[in-house]
Parts: structure tokens; sequence; C-alpha cells
């Protein structure tokens, strides 16, 4: 069967180039990059390489650049590290309602031991406005917090925006942009953020590897202590190939970007808008333009989200969604219930998320096989004879 | 993450649809927190002669509900009052933890059709019962109630504060 996967979000294959590159990191230069002879010495100047392609992916000097393990790490890096390194200054933390768990998760862990933490409210697209940034600050405020794209619904925030706000409180600004870094343009300097993070699978570079970008001048604390890797921010012998594989990634993702873009976008825009035709009482999550590159989300009425998933994984078509039943934690999405969409059309969440390799066909196939899944399960759903204005009009 | 027979009568579900002159019928659970059975049962000489149900929800429940109807067909208002939560993840040889509690309720939505038609029988009206939220296990530790899982506390809401 063929595969189709509209799931980037969660996972993208590696580049063929990348994996080539870090092979022989694995067995002939296997080295440690703090050795002090020939051995760790070639790995050391394979990572300064990798610093300054991660760097130049988002405008930044290569010594601001932090290798993590992923990008649910530099994000707590970045949230515990500074509040933990400005306790002097303040307690005060301003956020959203719609983060990642790693931002969101991590500053419940905070709460717990004083911190306050102001959330943001967002409006139907799922945008933050930055005057509620500004209405927000106070004198203990020492970090702003807000992600840059939102994986699930595609939202593009006005970061720029929100960095002039910052800037002009001279308040440290971070941003979540494991979302957009090698999809979109990110230049720190564009969107004036003083701390920004970045994984390497999402521009198809290898898992278990990510960075967090620290302007020169901002005051933070390692979350790891050890030894004195990474200009002392983040002990532990780095993950080496995984580092090489990101930079190669990185300096693939500047070459590639403009293409990839003008590949998605129109895959995105067919999609969305056949889908909306093709079912009825099928919405757009998200804003409609701007909008991550390769972002489909939809919520379909009357259904559930995990009985279409299901389905579709057996025509071999791999989606998500922000159902409480497929969550973990049995809860709907939270950034959906944040945009005012009720619980009840959230459970019906289809998050696609398009990556380089989609084809119009993919497309089709998913336009083809979606919707009688979506008859079939409305056919059996007590919600849509009662309620459904197709059944009553008829 | 499922069995195969959950998964079977997941992709081919039975006795999908309603009864339009139903003897009874039983709904259960409500759309916020997942999943929503509407049981429909017909009864002749103490028997359930026919069982449909409407089903929204996971594929947990869709398969709950399906072996539910099929447990009762043909079964006494005694015995299929007897058709519980553990006998239906028996019967579809094991549910995930974490479905047991919200997407297991095509038993007592079988039960309130039940009720009601035996409520109708002595001319009286059942009343559904209010469903709350479904009381949810830690997706970390597994304990039932959050509040007594000391290390999630980042993670359940209920343990916040």
């Amino acid at each position: 069967m063929r595969r189709i996967n509209m799931d980037h979000m969660a996972a993208a294959p590696v580049l063929p180039e990348v994996v080539q590159a870090m092979v022989p990191y694995f067995t002939e230069r296997y080295g440690n990059p703090s050795s002090m002879h020939s051995v760790g010495e070639e790995v050391e100047e394979a990572i300064t390489q990798a610093r300054e392609q991660v760097a130049a992916l988002i405008n930044a000097k290569p010594s601001e650049i932090v290798f993590t393990s992923c990008g649910t790490e530099s994000n707590n890096f970045a949230l515990k590290g500074v509040m933990l390194a400005n306790r002097a200054r303040g307690n005060h933390l301003i956020t959203t309602e719609i983060e990642h768990f790693s931002i969101m998760h991590a500053l419940k862990a905070l709460e717990q031991i004083g911190v306050e933490v102001t959330r943001l409210p967002v409006d139907r697209y799922g945008m933050v406005d930055p005057d509620d940034v500004k209405k927000a600050i106070t004198d203990r405020t020492v970090l702003i917090s807000v992600m840059h794209g939102n994986n699930e619904i595609g939202t593009i925030e006005p970061i720029g925006e929100i960095g002039k706000v910052a800037r002009a409180h001279n308040i440290p600004f971070h941003t979540d942009a494991v979302a957009t870094t090698g999809v979109i343009p990110v230049d720190v300097d564009a969107l004036q953020v003083d701390l920004l993070s970045l994984a390497a699978n999402p521009f198809y570079g290898p898992k278990g590897v990510g960075a967090l970008y620290i302007k020169n001048g901002v005051r933070i604390a390692p979350l790891l202590d050890g030894g004195i890797q990474e200009n002392g921010l983040r002990a532990g012998t780095e993950n080496v190939v995984g580092v090489i594989g990101m930079g190669k990634a990185a300096e693939i993702a500047a070459q590639e970007m403009q293409a990839r873009i003008d590949h998605l976008v129109p895959l995105r825009d067919k999609l969305i808008e056949r889908l909306l035709e093709a079912i009825e009482e099928c919405y757009l999550v998200g804003h409609p333009t701007m909008r991550l590159p390769g972002n489909v989300s939809v919520t379909v009425k009357y259904v559930e989200g995990e009985s279409m998933l299901l389905f579709l994984d057996m025509e071999g078509i791999a989606i998500a969604s922000g159902s409480a039943c497929i969550s973990r934690s049995l809860k709907v999405s939270h950034v959906m219930l944040a945009m005012g969409i009720d619980a009840a059309t959230a459970q019906g969440s289809l998050a696609m998320t398009l990556g380089k390799d989609n084809t119009v066909q993919d497309v089709e196939d998913v336009l083809s096989i979606l919707p009688p899944i979506v008859q079939k399960l409305r056919d059996m759903s007590p919600l849509y004879k009662k309620t459904s204005k197709a059944k009553v009009t008829a | 993450m499922y069995s195969e027979i959950v998964m079977e009568h997941f992709k081919n579900p039975r006795n999908v649809g309603e009864i339009p002159d139903a003897d009874g019928i039983g709904e259960v659970g409500n759309p916020a927190c997942g999943d929503i059975m509407t049981f429909y049962i017909k009864v002749k000489d103490n028997v359930l002669e026919d069982v449909k149900f409407k089903t929204f929800g996971c594929g947990a429940a869709i398969a709950v509900s399906s072996m539910v109807s099929e447990m009762a067909k043909g079964r006494s208002l005694e015995e299929a009052m007897r058709i519980d939560h553990r006998s239906v993840i028996d019967a579809l040889n094991g549910l995930p933890k974490k479905k047991h509690h919200c997407s297991n309720l095509g038993s007592d939505a079988l039960h309130r059709a039940i009720e009601d038609y035996r409520e109708k029988s002595k001319g009286r009206t059942y009343r559904r019962p209010e469903d709350g939220p479904e009381v949810c296990s830690c997706p970390v530790c597994d304990v039932e109630d959050p509040e007594e899982a000391p290390y999630c506390a980042a993670v359940c809401e209920r343990s916040s504060k």
C-alpha cells in the first residue's frame, strides 16, 4: 500500500545527504570534542562548522548557539534558566494560552516554586495581540515567551511586533520557533528575540537534537550542570552525530527554503479549499493566511478525530488530531479551547502537516478517501441526526 | 494500540442504526468528554429481540458499542443487565487503560435503554442521569485519581495548586 505522510509535525524523514554527513562520526571520527588530542579536535572542528551552519540559518552569531537534545529541552532551558538567573530582578513571566506542552508544563513546574505566570488569550485565529503583551508587563516581569508558529493550528504569531514591545521595556524575549525554523525565514534580528528554541527534525535533520539561541548578554543559568561543554551553558558530551546532522540539514534548509515554500503553499491551499467544499460543516482552524506553509488544520462536526485517524491509517494516510481521545491526558487540545472552539467541535479535529515530498496526487488521494470516511462515521453518530442542518433541510 | 477484535468491530461495527419504534432508548456520555452512545432496544417476551446503536467517539467507543449490541441481542433483560464494563473488555480481548473510563460506556447505555423500557411499561418516564466529566487516570503513573499522583504535578491539572 502506498503510504502518505501528512503528519510532518510528528516526524519528518532525514535527508540522505544529512545521513551521509553523520555516518563518519559514528565510526572513524568517534572522538570526544572536549579532548585535547587530534582524535577529539577533528570532531571539535566539525561541531564548530555545524554551529556556524545553524547560526547562519537564523542570522545569529555562532557563539550564540547552544546545542541541546531537542526542542523540549531548549524550551525548558530558556524558561527555567532565565527565571533562575534573574531572581533578583523579578519573578513574573508572560506567555500565551496556546504554547507547546514543553512551555506549558515547564511553567506549571515553575509556578510551584513561586514564579508568577500571565497567560495571554488569543483571538479566534489563535493570534496573540502585541498590545496585550504590553499591558501585562509589570516591574517584576523578567521574561516574555510567545511561540512563533503553532504546529497544531498553523498560525504564525506577530513575533517581530512583540519583540519591539519587549525591547522597549528591556525585557528578555523568548520564542519557541521549533515549528518555523528551517521552514520559513527566521531572523533573530528581524524578530527582535533574545532567545529562540529550534529543533532539527522539522527541517529534515535527525530527532534528538535541538538548539537554543541565546543573544550575547542575556542572563541565563544552565539546566544541566557538569563539565564545561557549550560554553558552560549545557554540560554533557555533545550528541556529535546529531549536531553534525543538524548543521547539514540547516545548510540545505537555507538553500531550499523558498522552493519548499513555493511547493507547499499551493498544496496546502488546494487541500483546504477542496476539503471545505467536499465536507459539509467542516471548518478551517487557525489563520487563513498567516499560516505555516504545510499546515491544514480543520474540524469536522459530528465525528471524532481518532476514528477518522484510524480509518485513514488503514488507507495508508498518516495524520494527527487534537481530539481528547487521542491525547494521553484525554483532554481536548488546549490550543483550540483557547481559540474559543467548543470541546465537542474540537473533538472532530484533523491536523494535516505536509512536507516537501508530498505531491498533488497525495492531496487528491486524501480528497477522495476522507469524505466517505466522514460520511460513514456521521451515519453512525447520534449527534449528526439531532443537529445537522444538512439532514433537517433534506 | 488496539486488539484485533477491537479493530475488527471498529471496521465492521454490527447493529449500527436506530429502531424507529424502539421499546427503550438509552443514552450515555457527552461530547465534551469524548463519547456519546445511544442504544435502541426491541423487547419481546422479556428477551432483547433487536438491539441497535449510534455512537460518536473513538475507535474503542465504536468497538465497545458493537460488542455490547452483539452480547445483548437474544438475551433476557436480566442477562443483559449483567453485561458490565469488565465483561465487555474481556470480550474485546482488552482495551488500553486510558480508554476504560471514557469509552467503555456501551453497557451503561444498554442498561439505560432497559430501564427506559421497564419504566415505560409501568407507565412512567425514565429520566436519564446527568453524566459528569469522567475520572481519568494519570497518563504518567496510571494512578486513577491524579490528586494522589505525587510526581505528576506538572502534567495533571487536578494536582496543581
